[in-house]
C-alpha cells in the first residue's frame, strides 16, 4: 500500500506533468466520466489508468453538459441515472485511494455550488483530488470558488481556446494553477474532425505566456495526432475516445499505451 | 426547437418553415426548451464566427437577460402609457406569465418604479406541486447556475437540473430569468402559480367572452388575474396577453377534442 502523497496539491499536478516532459515524453491526461459505464468498476478503472498516465481527469456527470459532445452527454446521463453524484465520487475515491497519479475533477459549476465550496475543498484532499476544471465558470465569476480552493492549495485549472483574445489569454495563463488546458478547437468535446492546421501556432503562443505546463484537449483521439502535437504541447487530454473504449469494454490501459508510444 | 415542442406547436413551426427558416428538432435531453438551449450553445461555440446566437427568453449568460428585457420592454412602456390614457391612472395590479420570463420582464420593467402597482407573475403549476410535475421555479426552486446565469432552479440535492412539466411549451423550463429571482427576493414582484387545468379554463373563458384565442402560456396570466380579481372587486387590472393560441392547436385539439366530438356525433 502506497502512502498518501503530501505536498501542495496544485504543485503535485504540475510536478507530475513536468517529470514526464523532462524525460522527453508527452504527458497524458485521460478523462473518464465517473461511474460510467459501470458504477462498480469506477475506482478500479481509475486505479488501473493512474499507473499508466500523469494526471487523471474525472468527469462529474451533470444534467446539462453544454460543453460536451454526444459521447460524454450519453455517459453523463447514464451515470446520473445510475445514482452517481459528486458526494459518491469523493467518498469512493477516498475509500479506494491513494492513486498513482494526481486526480482532477471536471465539473460544471452547479454540482459544486450545491456541495458548498468550502466543504468541497475539504473533501477533495483525502480523495486525492488536486484540482478542478469548471468549463462554465468564467474567471470574472470565480472569486468565491478560487478562494476556497486556494485555501487548501487546490488548482482551478483555466481553459483557453483558439478564440480567446490575447489579453484574456495572458490573464487566464496567470490565474491558472496545475496546468493550462488549451482547447484545440472552437467547439465541444469529442469532435470527430481533424485538428485544425493552425493549432500548433496557437499552442506555441499559449506556451510562451506561462511557466505552467500546457495540455491540449478536445478532439484528440489517435496516436498520430499526439505525435503531431507533441513538439507544441506538454501534454494531451483524451476524453471522448477513452470513454468510447470503456463503453466498448476494451482495456483502457492498452488504449492509452498505444496513444503514447515510448 | 425541442422535438416535443415541434410537435405541440406544429402550426408555429409550419409558419417558420414557410417563411424559409430551417428548424432543427433537438432530440437530446428532455427534448424541450432547455435541451434546445443546450444544443444552441453547443452549435454556437462550435462555430463562433459563422453563428449568430440569439436567445429569445430572459435567461442565459449576461448580457442576454438584459438585452431581452430592454427589447421586450416596449410592451410595458406602451401598456403603461395607454392604460393612463384610457383610464386616467395606473393599474392596481399587472399580470404576466413566467417561464424564462421574457414577456413578464418586458411588461413589469417599466412599472417597477410605480410602487402603488402590484406586479404579479404567474408560473406553470402543471399537474401538481411535486418536483417534476410543474415548472414553478420561483415557488419551489433553489439558487443554482444553468445556461450561464445564477438564478433559481428546479434541481435535486446534487445540483442536477430536473425535468419539468407544463401543458404550455413556453413555460416548460426548469430555470427563470435572474432578474425575476431578484425582484422576488426584494419583494417587488410576487409570483404565484396556476395549474394546467386552471389555465385551460381561462383560455376557454377568454375565447367565449372576447373571441380571442390566447396562447396557453398567456392563459396562465388570465387565470391568475381572474383569481386575484375575485378577491379584489372593483380594481383595475392589466394582463399581458403575450401570445396567440393558434400555435397551440395540436394540444388544444387533444385536450378539448371538439372537432373529433362533432365527427363522432355525425357518425352516430
Amino acid at each position: 500500500m502506497t502512502t498518501r502523497p503530501t505536498g501542495v496539491p496544485h504543485e503535485r499536478i504540475t510536478a507530475a506533468i513536468r517529470q514526464t516532459t523532462e524525460a522527453g515524453r508527452t504527458a497524458l491526461v485521460p478523462y473518464l466520466t465517473a461511474g460510467y459505464p459501470a458504477k462498480d468498476q469506477f475506482t478500479a478503472t481509475v486505479k488501473a489508468i493512474a499507473t499508466e498516465v500523469d494526471v487523471v481527469e474525472i468527469g462529474v456527470p451533470f444534467s446539462d453538459p453544454m460543453a460536451d459532445g454526444v459521447t460524454i452527454q450519453r455517459a453523463s446521463h447514464s451515470a446520473i441515472a445510475a445514482g452517481v453524484s459528486l458526494r459518491w465520487i469523493l467518498s469512493e475515491l477516498t475509500n479506494a485511494g491513494p492513486f498513482d497519479a494526481p486526480l482532477v475533477l471536471m465539473s460544471y459549476l452547479n454540482p459544486l455550488l450545491n456541495f458548498g465550496y468550502r466543504e468541497l475543498a475539504e473533501a477533495a484532499i483525502p480523495a486525492g483530488v488536486c484540482g478542478f476544471i469548471v468549463p462554465d465558470l468564467p474567471i470574472e465569476e470565480s472569486a468565491d470558488l478560487r478562494a476556497a480552493l486556494d485555501a487548501r492549495g487546490l488548482a482551478l485549472i483555466q481553459l483557453v481556446t483558439p478564440a480567446t483574445p490575447p489579453e484574456r489569454l495572458s490573464m487566464l495563463c496567470t490565474a491558472s494553477r496545475g496546468f493550462i488546458y488549451a482547447v484545440t478547437v472552437t467547439g465541444i468535446t469529442g469532435g470527430a474532425r481533424e485538428l485544425p492546421a493552425e493549432v500548433t501556432g496557437y499552442l506555441d503562443r499559449v506556451r510562451s505566456l506561462t511557466r505552467l505546463p500546457v495540455c491540449a484537449g478536445f478532439g484528440v483521439r489517435r496516436a498520430e495526432q499526439v505525435q503531431k502535437l507533441a513538439p507544441h504541447t506538454d501534454g494531451v487530454v483524451v476524453g471522448s475516445a477513452l470513454v468510447e473504449q470503456l463503453e466498448a469494454g476494451a482495456d483502457p490501459v492498452a488504449f492509452l499505451r498505444e496513444l503514447r508510444p515510448l | 426547437m425541442g422535438a416535443v415542442d415541434v410537435q405541440r406547436q406544429a402550426p408555429n413551426v409550419e409558419r417558420m418553415v414557410q417563411l424559409g427558416a430551417e428548424v432543427v428538432p433537438v432530440k437530446s435531453g428532455d427534448r424541450t426548451l432547455r435541451a434546445a438551449i443546450d444544443e444552441a450553445f453547443r452549435d454556437w461555440v462550435s462555430d463562433p464566427d459563422g453563428s449568430y446566437y440569439l436567445l429569445g427568453s430572459a435567461v442565459g449568460p449576461h448580457p442576454y437577460p438584459l438585452l431581452v428585457r430592454e427589447l421586450q420592454s416596449v410592451i410595458g412602456r406602451e401598456a403603461r402609457a395607454q392604460f393612463i390614457e384610457r383610464t386616467g391612472g395606473l393599474p392596481d395590479a399587472v399580470f404576466a406569465c413566467v417561464g424564462g420570463g421574457s414577456n413578464a420582464i418586458g411588461l413589469f420593467h417599466p412599472l417597477v418604479a410605480d410602487e402603488t402597482v402590484d406586479l404579479i407573475g404567474i408560473e406553470a403549476g402543471g399537474r401538481s406541486a411535486r418536483l417534476g410535475d410543474n415548472s414553478a421555479t420561483l415557488a419551489t426552486g433553489r439558487p443554482g447556475v444553468l445556461h450561464g446565469s445564477y438564478s433559481l432552479l428546479l434541481q435535486d440535492d446534487n445540483g442536477q437540473v430536473q425535468e419539468t412539466h407544463s401543458i404550455s411549451a413556453g413555460l416548460d423550463y426548469p430555470g427563470v430569468g435572474p432578474e425575476h429571482a431578484l425582484l422576488q427576493a426584494i419583494g417587488r414582484v410576487s409570483y404565484e402559480s396556476v395549474t394546467d387545468d386552471e389555465a385551460l379554463d381561462a383560455l376557454r373563458e377568454c375565447c367565449r367572452a372576447e373571441g380571442i384565442l390566447p396562447a396557453i402560456e398567456s392563459a396562465h396570466a388570465l387565470a391568475g388575474a381572474r383569481r386575484w380579481a375575485q378577491a379584489n372587486a372593483g380594481k383595475k387590472v392589466l394582463i399581458g396577453l403575450s401570445g396567440r393560441g393558434d400555435k397551440d392547436m395540436p394540444t388544444l385539439s387533444q385536450v378539448f377534442a371538439g372537432a373529433q366530438k362533432i365527427l363522432d356525433g355525425a357518425a352516430a
